[in-house]
């Protein structure tokens, strides 16, 4: 039991997170602030009310849940899903426009919405895995680029006429009302944050199916094995450059997924950017403390999304006034520890026994 | 495991306990803003904002503190925790905050806001503009003493009866400084078009001008762009933007956000701030002409010094409505409000 504990990634995420604290706090001390006060107020302000947990397990959570489970099931066919981000704002764009244009009552409109999100995440992930079998083109190059592509193509749309809401604003039409999937009214005044949404369900649901498909079918053992061994896999019959695609594929329907909630639940528009908003490189973080499985990605997320809010609270603490940055730093460490998890693995793996290894 | 979950909840029970302590006692005038995505450090409107806030602390003991918004996804959840951190007034910076601060506005009728260059949307929202017309009519005037051709450019990123204060004012202060010279207009549509706003300044530098003054945001920043390249002149906007061009930025028409800001907290602290429309003038210290001057003439400088006290003590009114300006230089003068 103790040896599979420490031959597992728990107990390595866990002591990476610990690790992170502990660093945050030093940087803390060395600025100035006291880390106990602000760790206290850090889990107090999530913990405080209904209203504060939902909006760190729910309106802020939701997106990093399906962009970490994006980038974890990509992992899994040893693909690095850097352009999440960019496959999170097709995402997006594609349901304001559906929102925003299609005459159609809630129970047909919201449906279409989520469905046209996944369907433009399948074609903008699955045309980087086409690249990367027909032409070799790298996927993260290629992914990258996409990244640009989506973020100023979201830029041109939203300022496009038709499309604008006009009145020199910079975003684009709202959705309808019947496009919308925010629950707040379920809810006694003030007890959830004010986009309470049932996004959070589905985010769940695609968790278990993610799981699903990686442990009990087929397809998602042809993924496991192009991911452990290409040219194995090959060898044993599997088409591996079908499996890229269908990875990729599957892994962009997961982002864009979390662009299109994020649009019928919380923004109900989409703005044009300042900067990337990083909702999908941050699921590269959630993936990783999640360990790359899919009920730890879940709570990677809601981790995540916990300490995003609470992260922006900390500056309002009476006495302290701890820049949110903080919450990057505590986040950098975790990756760096868990990055870095095989060393300590190894480490007290051999020291009873020779061979031990991950 | 399931003693260090009791641990954890137990301390978790014990912090926010003290915290709940920590928030007992209250009495100065508590003011809060919340910036939009540009972040704090924005060395725009957020940072001038901010300056303001500061300002205001060291001045008037206002107790201060800001949100920033990384996404517009942040603009709801930090209005609220604003509004249960129970702050006097919470102020809004720039109208891509507009539908955010309407709704916390609609769910909290007794909170007061504040939202910078946008009207007000509910009685509890003061909207904040500024009398751009004013520092426009400075420009205008030394856009007026230094065209060696006669001839300048305008361009303006929206037709907006709020953008056209713009174009009224440095028309004016053209007009009345030199009747002579010939203003070419352009309507960018867009904010945010370094390319068009080149394309534009460069059409107006080929057809003659020498001076082009745009009120046309990232826009014009192809203006001066291409009035550096042009080896002429460009007229900065909101901020003093000679940084951007030291030996083509001629001056700028500033718009204090700052200043704006400071004279908000300054209302809540006498009492006088209840909602509605605001605006801050020259009178205010919340327009202006920039005070680099490196480029200018002592001409120049020595008429907008005189437009300045003109508009101060009233004898010059700057129109700041089509009607105000087409009863004083006709209708055919300015085009882009059509």
């Amino acid at each position: 039991m103790a040896k599979k504990l420490l031959k597992g990634n728990f107990i390595y995420t866990l002591f990476a997170i610990i690790v992170g604290f502990a660093v945050g706090a030093i940087a803390m001390g060395v600025a100035g602030y006291n880390p106990l006060e602000a760790y206290g107020s850090l889990f107090g302000v999530v913990f405080d009310t209904t209203k504060t947990m939902s909006y760190s397990f729910i309106e802020y959570a939701t997106p990093y849940i399906l962009t970490g489970l994006s980038v974890a099931f990509s992992f899994k066919t040893g693909i690095f899903n850097i352009g999440a981000e960019g496959q999170y704002v097709m995402g997006s764009v594609a349901a304001m426009l559906v929102g925003a244009f299609v005459p159609a009552p809630a129970v047909v409109l919201i449906p279409l919405c989520i469905l046209a999100s996944v369907a433009v995440g399948v074609l903008w992930g699955g045309l980087v895995g086409y690249l990367k079998v027909r032409f070799g083109s790298h996927e993260v190059l290629c992914m990258i680029m996409f990244n640009w592509i989506a973020y100023y193509l979201s830029n041109f749309l939203v300022l496009a006429d038709g499309i604008n809401v006009g009145g020199g604003k910079t975003w684009s039409h709202s959705i309808q009302d019947a496009a919308k999937i925010t629950i707040t009214d379920w809810f006694p005044k003030n007890a959830v944050s004010s986009r309470t949404h049932f996004g959070i369900v589905i985010a769940i649901l695609c968790v278990i199916a993610i799981y699903y498909i990686i442990n009990r079918t087929t397809l998602g053992y042809r993924l496991k094995a192009v991911g452990y061994n290409r040219s194995a896999a090959e060898y044993a019959g599997i088409n591996a450059n079908r499996c890229v695609i269908v990875s990729l594929a599957i892994s962009g329907a997961l982002a864009s997924l979390a662009g299109g909630l994020q649009v019928m639940g919380v923004t109900y528009k989409v703005t044009q950017f300042a900067a990337q908003e990083s909702y999908g490189f941050n699921g590269i973080t959630v993936a990783l403390i999640g360990a790359t499985n899919p009920i730890g990605t879940l709570i990677a997320g809601w981790f995540f999304g916990a300490m995003k809010y609470a992260g922006t609270r900390m500056k309002l603490l009476d006495g302290t006034r701890v820049p949110k940055e903080i919450v990057d730093i505590i986040m950098g460490c975790i990756v760096f520890f868990i990055a870095i998890s095989n060393l300590f693995r190894a480490f007290v793996m051999n020291r009873g026994k020779k061979g031990g290894k991950a | 495991m399931k003693k260090f979950l009791c641990v954890l909840l137990t301390a978790v029970m014990l912090l926010s306990l003290a915290n709940a302590a920590a928030f007992a006692e209250k009495e100065t005038v508590r003011v809060a803003m919340v910036t939009d995505t540009g972040g704090i450090n924005d060395q725009s409107f957020n940072a001038l904002a901010w300056a303001g806030l500061e300002k205001a602390q060291a001045e008037l003991g206002v107790e201060v503190a800001y949100l920033e918004s990384v996404t517009e996804a942040d603009y709801g959840p930090n209005l609220e925790t604003l509004y249960d951190e129970g702050y006097d007034l919470i102020i809004c910076i720039g109208f891509m905050m507009a539908d955010a601060v309407t709704e916390a506005a609609n769910a909290h009728p007794e909170q007061l806001y504040a939202i910078i260059d946008n009207a007000s949307t509910a009685a509890n929202v003061t909207g904040v503009n500024f009398a751009t017309e004013q520092c426009s009519y400075l420009v205008g005037v030394a856009a007026a003493k230094m065209t060696k051709t006669n001839n300048v450019g305008f361009v303006i990123g929206m037709v907006s009866p709020v953008m056209n204060t713009f174009g009224y004012g440095y028309y004016a202060g053209i007009k009345d400084t030199n009747p002579e010279i010939v203003i070419q207009p352009y309507n960018a549509n867009s904010f945010g078009d370094v390319a068009g706003g080149k394309v534009a300044a460069n059409s107006m530098f080929t057809n003659g001008a020498d001076i082009v003054y745009h009120a046309a945001g990232g826009t014009g920043i192809g203006v001066i762009e291409a009035a550096k390249e042009q080896g002429k002149l460009a007229i900065g906007v909101d901020q003093d933007q000679s940084y951007l061009a030291p030996e083509a930025v001629l001056t700028s028409a500033m718009k204090r956000v700052d200043n704006g800001v400071f004279t908000l907290c300054k209302g809540v602290v006498e009492g006088t701030l209840h909602g509605g429309d605001v605006l801050y003038t020259m009178a205010d210290g919340a327009v202006g002409i920039a005070p680099t001057v490196t480029l200018m003439s002592q001409e120049a400088l020595d008429a907008v010094k005189a437009a300045e006290e003109a508009i101060l003590n009233g004898t010059i009114v700057v129109p700041a409505t089509q009607e105000a300006f087409d009863a004083a230089y006709g209708a055919d003068l300015y085009t882009l409000d059509d």
